[in-house]
Order: structure tokens, then sequence, then C-alpha cells
């Protein structure tokens, strides 16, 4: 049996960002899109708690609730914003709202 | 730490705190003594009370740093810093949110969305623009980043029933969340090198680390994502037209000016602080960036029709201006940044009103036919507008030249001619997109007789951006200095 160590998590935190990037720039579904996001936020968060035990210090831990503060406030304003998308154009696939280009 | 928070603590703070309190107040005045739509805009003197309040505690704390002869005042154990740097910003900051708050309630009313809040984001987006200027902390900095993005995202999304305005409001969370999502990855690797949030331990970090190292590669690159997203370089520019387009005029004056202005202070915090020691990773990679900048932002705006659009695209080539100050690097050059944040605050905020003037009853006023012919309806907008737009394009008697002649100099300095010669090569481009407005304004037949909707809050914010963008330019002497005071950090 192998020990997971830190180089375990890192590596579990470039797949979660890698799988989130992804999911941003293919997806159609905004939802869904803020899904990805919220992937991305949470490769953060493991990032910063591998590295608070690491260093055996708080700041990390501490910066981590910060994160996880910011992605709720985040989602809350996005699905607001969506809603009232919602309801003057009836859609919610990324590629259907095209009113301004160029 | 002896003590969990004292009084210089408190001090270093104030400003953001004054600002906070006045945005809740606004939210909850807003519903207990102006039940009446026509009576909101009493609630500008709010606005001008904390921003009052913020201008004294900036003055005091410029004043305690003097009278101790000290360039800084770190509170909460070197979390924030106050120094010239950020007071000089922040100052920025007050002038942008009055000038525009006194324009908006017009501007609102016509669109039928006139509500109080919109004058309590005003100021939460600035407390949060106020950590970006002076915070010293990975988490301040952050904090401060995502205060200020949150509330503009509801700005844009300001007009509820306009499809324009929600569709700007989604695009812009959706790569702006995006960005930070990236932006914050790098700074949990730049803990991971210090094991500490504070810039100066990561810069200590970053310094011992040989000069490729593939961490510090990745944190810069991730952490430049966000940055050069923030400041709608290429090739993270798509979001600010659309953006710019959907919002309220208003906001997109106070987005194009302010949150520039933060972001810029933001990179300069992060470029010249932890990544200093890697500036020759950076210097060619940010020297691409600002050419393509530049690039993009001068070509796209030749062919468009909508002001607020072609302004877009101007004030995206004007981030590569600014970024060339950052490519030299040296006194001359950051000193041209500050200038340049300056000069560009007043011609934009100068021509982005004039876009508001033009929203009537049932006129979207956005298009480069609904100015045409303002010499004869209005000339007193026309010729401000000509101001304006002959310092954005930097001709000399106005302040844009100033702006953009630091920037030169310094590249000259450095020896960066090649880069100097692209970017007076593009002011050429700059005038032809530019004198499409002047020559829309002055040659054509106006198509409409609806007259300018104006307010005395409006009339007054053009005087004062007109009479500064021609002042900065004939006497530059006193605001060289202010310029002078953010390099003492």
């Amino acid at each position: 049996m192998h020990p997971i160590t830190t180089v375990h998590y890192l590596a579990l935190s470039a797949a979660l960002l890698l799988i989130g990037t992804v999911g941003v720039l293919t997806r159609r579904n905004i939802v869904i899109i803020l899904m990805s996001i919220e992937l991305i936020l949470n490769a953060v968060n493991i990032n910063l708690i591998t590295f608070s035990r690491i260093w055996h210090n708080m700041d990390g831990q501490i910066f981590a609730i910060f994160v996880i503060t910011d992605a709720v406030a985040e989602a809350a304003v996005g699905l607001g914003i969506l809603i009232a998308l919602f309801r003057n154009k009836e859609t919610v696939l990324a590629d259907e709202i095209d009113l301004l280009k160029w | 730490m002896s003590q969990f928070y004292t009084s210089t603590d408190h001090f270093t703070i104030i400003p953001a705190v004054m600002l906070a309190l006045f945005g809740c107040a606004i939210l909850l005045f807003d519903f207990l003594i102006f039940p009446d739509p026509r009576q909101r805009k009493y609630l500008l003197i709010f606005v001008a009370l904390a921003e009052g309040f913020t201008g004294f505690a900036l003055y005091r704390q410029t004043e305690w740093l003097m009278v101790n002869g000290q360039t800084s005042l770190t509170g909460f154990g070197g979390s924030v810093t106050v120094d010239g740097f950020g007071i000089f910003f922040n100052w920025i900051f007050v002038i942008a949110a009055l000038i525009v708050s006194v324009v908006s309630y017009r501007y609102l009313e016509i669109s039928g969305e006139h509500h109080g809040e919109y004058y309590g984001l005003i100021l939460f987006a600035q407390s949060g623009m106020y950590f970006l200027a002076t915070g010293t902390d990975l988490i301040t900095l952050f904090i401060g980043l995502e205060l200020m993005a949150l509330t503009f995202y509801v700005m844009v999304g300001f007009l509820r029933t306009d499809k324009r305005s929600n569709e700007a409001a989604m695009k812009y969370l959706l790569l702006g969340a995006f960005s930070s999502g990236f932006l914050v990855y790098g700074f949990s690797l730049m803990y991971g090198m210090a094991g500490s949030t504070k810039l100066a331990a990561v810069a200590e970090a970053i310094r011992e680390r040989p000069l490729w190292d593939p961490v510090v590669f990745l944190a810069l690159a991730t952490t430049s994502v966000g940055l050069l997203f923030k400041i709608s370089a290429a090739p993270f520019h798509m979001w600010a037209p659309d953006a710019y387009e959907g919002a309220p005029t208003t906001v997109t004056a106070y987005l194009a000016v302010a949150s520039k202005a933060a972001s810029i202070a933001f990179l300069l915090r992060i470029f010249m602080g932890p990544f200093l020691s890697a500036k020759e990773v950076w210097e060619p990679i940010l020297s691409v960036v600002a050419v393509l900048t530049m690039t993009v932002g001068n070509l796209a705006a030749i062919n468009q029709t909508n002001i607020k659009r072609l302004l877009a695209y101007s004030s995206i080539s004007h981030a590569g201006y600014m970024l060339l100050g950052l490519v030299a690097g040296n006194e001359t050059g950051l000193k041209g940044i500050a200038v340049y944040v300056m000069v560009y605050t007043f011609m934009n905020l100068g021509a982005f009103l004039v876009v508001v003037a033009l929203r009537r009853q049932n006129i979207i006023g956005e298009d480069l036919d609904d100015i045409a012919g303002l010499m004869q309806k209005s000339p007193g907008y026309a010729v401000l507008m000509l101001i304006f737009l002959l310092s954005l394009a930097g001709i000399p008697p106005t302040a844009g030249f100033l702006g953009k002649y630091y920037i030169f100099l310094a590249l000259i300095q450095t020896g960066h001619f090649t880069l100097a010669v692209v970017a007076t090569l593009y002011v050429a481009v700059a005038i032809y997109y530019y004198f499409k407005i002047v020559r829309s304004m002055f040659a054509r037949e106006s198509t409409e007789k609806a007259p300018l909707a104006t307010s005395a809050g409006l009339r007054l914010a053009l005087g004062v951006s007109g009479v500064l963008t021609l002042a900065i330019g004939l006497y530059p002497e006193p605001f060289l200095r202010m310029a002078q005071t953010s390099l003492l950090r």
C-alpha cells in the first residue's frame, strides 16, 4: 500500500482545475458552466488545505473559508442574473445569448 | 501579535469601513425615509457624505505619513499597507464614484430602474477597490477583488427588463468568475511556496527560487490570466465590449474608469511585489500582450457603429499603453502609469457622460447616428466631446498627450525602441476612429429633434471633467507632483 502524499493532493487539484476549465469552455448550459467554475474554486481549496498541512499554519485554511464564501456569493449572483435573463429570453444556453457581438 | 485590533489597524482601513457603512445606510434608508421614487436622488447626500469622510480619512493618512516622515503604514500584521501609491489610486476612485453618482439619477429615471441600492452598490464596489489599492496580503487582495467584481456584475445587469443588460451581466459574470478562479489558483500556489499569505513573504520565497522554476512560472501564468482579464488586455478582452455595451451607460463609465484603475493598482501590487524578481520571465510575455492588446483594441474599434462599443475597444487599447509602462518598469514608467490612469479617468468619464446625455425617452442614443448633428443641437456638449476625444487620441494641448508622453519616454529610456514605434503607429489608427465620432457630430445633420437629457449633476460633472482634461494638459506640474507621490512605497 502506498500512503497518500502531497503529490496526490496536488494532482487531484490539478485534475479538478482541468476538468473545470474544459467544462467552462465546452458546455452550453449556463448552470453547468457555473458548476464548472465551482470545480475550479474547489481545486483551489484542495491546494490551500494541502499547503496549510505542509507548512503547519492556518493561513491556508482561513483562505479556503474565504474562497468558499466567495464561491457561494458568486453562485448567488450568477443564478440571480440567470433568472433575470431567463425571464426575458427563455433560454439557459450560452450559445443562444447572442445579442451583443462585435 | 500582542493586541488583536489596534487603533493603527483601524486607521489603515477606515475609508473602506466608511464606504461599507454608508452603503448599508443607503440600503436601509432607501426603504425607511424615501418611499417615493422621485425622492431617491436625495440618497446622493449619503454618497457625498461617504466620499467626504473617505476623502478626509485619506487626507489624514497622507498627513500621518508626512508628519512621521514614513513612506508607508501597515496594519493587521502587514495585510494592509497605506502608502502614497494606495492613497493616489483611492483619490481616483473617490472622484470617479462621485462623478458617476451625480450623473446617474436622470439616466436611471429614463430607463425606469432608479433604485436606491444603485448608490449602495457604487460604495460597496469602492470599498473593494480600497483593498485592491492598499492590500498587501493574498486574502485581502482576493476579497477586495471579489467585492468589486460581484457588485459590478449586479450593476452591469441593473436594467432588469433589458435583454442586452441581462446578457452583458451574464457574460461578464461567467468570464469574470472563470478568470478569478485562475487568479486564486495562482494565489494558492504562491501560498504554497511561501507558507504565508503576506506579499512580502511570497516575494522572499520567489526570490530564493531559480528564475525558470516551474512552480513560479505556473503561479505567474495563472495569476496573470486573472489580472489581465480584469484590465481587459488581449486575449482576455472579449467581455469588455459586451459588458460596456449592455450595461447602463453610467455603470459603463464607472466600470471603464474605476474598475480599470483598481485593477491596474492590483496588477502593479502583484508584478512590482512578489513577481518583481521574475521580471526577466514576465517582461517579454507582457510586451507581447501589450502589443496584442493595442492591435485588437485599435483595429476592432475602426468598424464600430455603437459609441459605447467603440469606446470599449478604445479602453482596451488604453490598457495596452498602461501595460507598456509596466514593461519599461523603471521610475518613469511607473509614474507614467499613474499619470495615464489619472488622465484616463477624466477623459474617459467625460466621453461616457456625453453618451449618458444622449439617452432620452424612447431613444437609446448609443449609435453614431444618434450623435449626428450634435454641434447644431448642443454646441457645448459637442465641443466638450471634441476635447475628450482629442485627449483620448493623445493630441498635445490636452491631458491625453501627457499620459502617452511618459509611457513613450520610459520605453525609450529602457531601450524598447520597437515597442515605442508600434505604440506611436497605433496612435495614428486611434485618431482615425475617434474622428469618426467627430465627423458625425460636426458634419452630419441630426436625425431627430429631441433635446439632450441633461441635469444639474451631469452639467457639473461634465464641466469638471472638461476643465481637468484641459488643465492637466496645459498646466501639468501639480498633477505630476501628485503622480510622483504614488511612487513612495
